[in-house]
């Protein structure tokens, strides 16, 4: 059967994706940023998952305001990297994988998740973003990912709650597929930023550093969290956050096993607007 | 009964909820319209002409032509889909954040390298009705 081996959580600035892009990744600002990707691009290479789930945001750029799901995953083959306005970034097109997609969606619907299919969308700096900070700069992204887009534009987004209960689902779903697949899930986003009006540039470390703990050590409690408390607190992007607990809830110690080994863990400010908050665990045995 | 809204309390921040979808509908399709290079183009070649195409206010295109993005904020406007008018511009997102904040562009950037805009005071309306 799969399984999930590790769960990745990182932020997604698409500011980094251009640093990288343009080459500007030995200057001291961003060095800061890259120097906390440097262990985990060394533990992809030495524990290379065979697919990737990846839980991230469309930014206006797949779902423009014609059709707003609220979870959509990405069953395609392959998936093209959007322009979003600056022209698609020079990273590989993302293949997909098809099977298990289409196995994950017919688990977790029946597991009362009412998930959006889509077979045809673009990905944008929320998926490519977290690959290049885990992968570098390759010809072909290492494995398949599954894309999985979360709104978290138009208000109200999913809550927390409803986050980590569907990351339960999602690893009831990858274990019961018979192909032996070593899957990583990701969450990605966050952590507090604050993007538009008069409070724009809001950042909350002293929040950041205590959500970081408590994912770590009581994600069903901070599950319960209301947005507000995300929105007042980590800025009105911030709410990203709680894609962070799709991934989590996707992890062993959930409803058994053993607690996760936190293997990396990082935090700085600022990328651009943004606090990048980082975060690799690994499930027990 | 009315539905709940608490972060109506939260200062400076404007949460892009159903009711301001519906009232940004034609101002944010718009801006989705700028993904596509040609209609970069068009827009840059005449951007009244280029609105008019668009059912939207005319507050909404007022506020499109002078690239206020509080103020197109107010009108339904998000900020993800403005951004395409930024991207339209050449401008990075540090930079349309930043034009909202009433800081210059080089203030904002010291302030994000400094650790970002503090909590303490920024929580609730009534700590900035106090300034």
């Amino acid at each position: 059967m799969a399984r999930i081996t590790a769960s990745v959580y990182t932020s997604h600035v698409p500011a980094i994706g251009a640093a990288l892009d343009h080459g500007r990744t030995h200057e001291p600002y961003w060095q800061k940023v890259f120097s906390g990707y440097e262990f985990s691009r060394h533990w992809m290479r030495e524990n290379p998952p065979d697919v990737i789930f990846l839980v991230y945001n469309d930014h206006a750029n797949a779902f423009s305001l014609e059709i707003i799901p609220t979870f959509a995953i990405g069953t395609a083959a392959e998936f093209a990297v959007a322009d979003e306005g600056w022209g698609p970034r020079p990273v590989p097109k993302v293949i997909g994988h098809p099977e298990l997609a289409a196995h994950i969606a017919q688990s977790v619907i029946q597991d009362d998740f009412d998930l959006t299919i889509v077979n045809k969308m673009d990905v944008d700096h929320g998926l490519t973003v977290p690959l290049s900070l885990l992968c570098g700069q390759p010809q072909a992204w290492p494995c398949p990912v599954i894309p999985f887009a979360v709104n978290v534009v138009q208000y109200p987004v999913p809550s927390g709650r409803r986050c980590f209960q569907l990351g339960q689902a999602i690893r009831r779903a990858v274990e019961s597929y018979d192909d032996p697949l070593q899957v990583q899930i990701w969450g990605t986003g966050g952590m507090s930023h604050q993007l538009q009006g008069p409070r724009a540039g809001l950042i909350n470390r002293e929040w950041d550093q205590r959500f970081l703990d408590r994912l770590i050590a009581e994600p069903a409690a901070l599950a319960q969290l209301p947005h507000i408390e995300y929105v007042r607190e980590a800025g009105s992007e911030g709410i990203e956050l709680v894609m962070w607990l799709i991934a989590r809830g996707a992890m062993n110690d959930v409803d058994r096993g053993a607690p996760p080994r936190v293997v990396h863990r990082f935090y700085h400010v600022p990328a651009s607007n943004t606090a990048v908050g980082h975060l690799i665990l690994e499930n027990a045995g | 009964m009315a539905l709940d809204k608490p972060y109506r309390d939260v200062p400076g921040t404007t949460i892009f909820d159903a009711e301001e979808s519906r009232k940004g509908y034609w101002l944010n399709q718009f801006c989705m319209s700028l993904m596509k290079a040609a209609n970069r183009e068009r827009f840059k070649a005449g951007e009244r002409a280029y609105l008019d195409e668009w059912p939207m206010t005319e507050a909404q295109k007022q506020a499109v032509l002078a690239r206020d993005l509080n103020r197109c904020i107010a009108l339904g406007g998000n900020i993800y889909f403005l951004a395409k008018i930024g991207a339209t511009d050449g401008k990075s997102f540090q930079q349309m954040a930043g034009s909202m904040t009433g800081l210059s562009e080089e203030e904002y950037r010291r302030m994000m390298v400094g650790g970002g805009r503090p909590i303490e005071g920024n929580r609730y309306r009534h700590e900035w009705e106090k300034k």
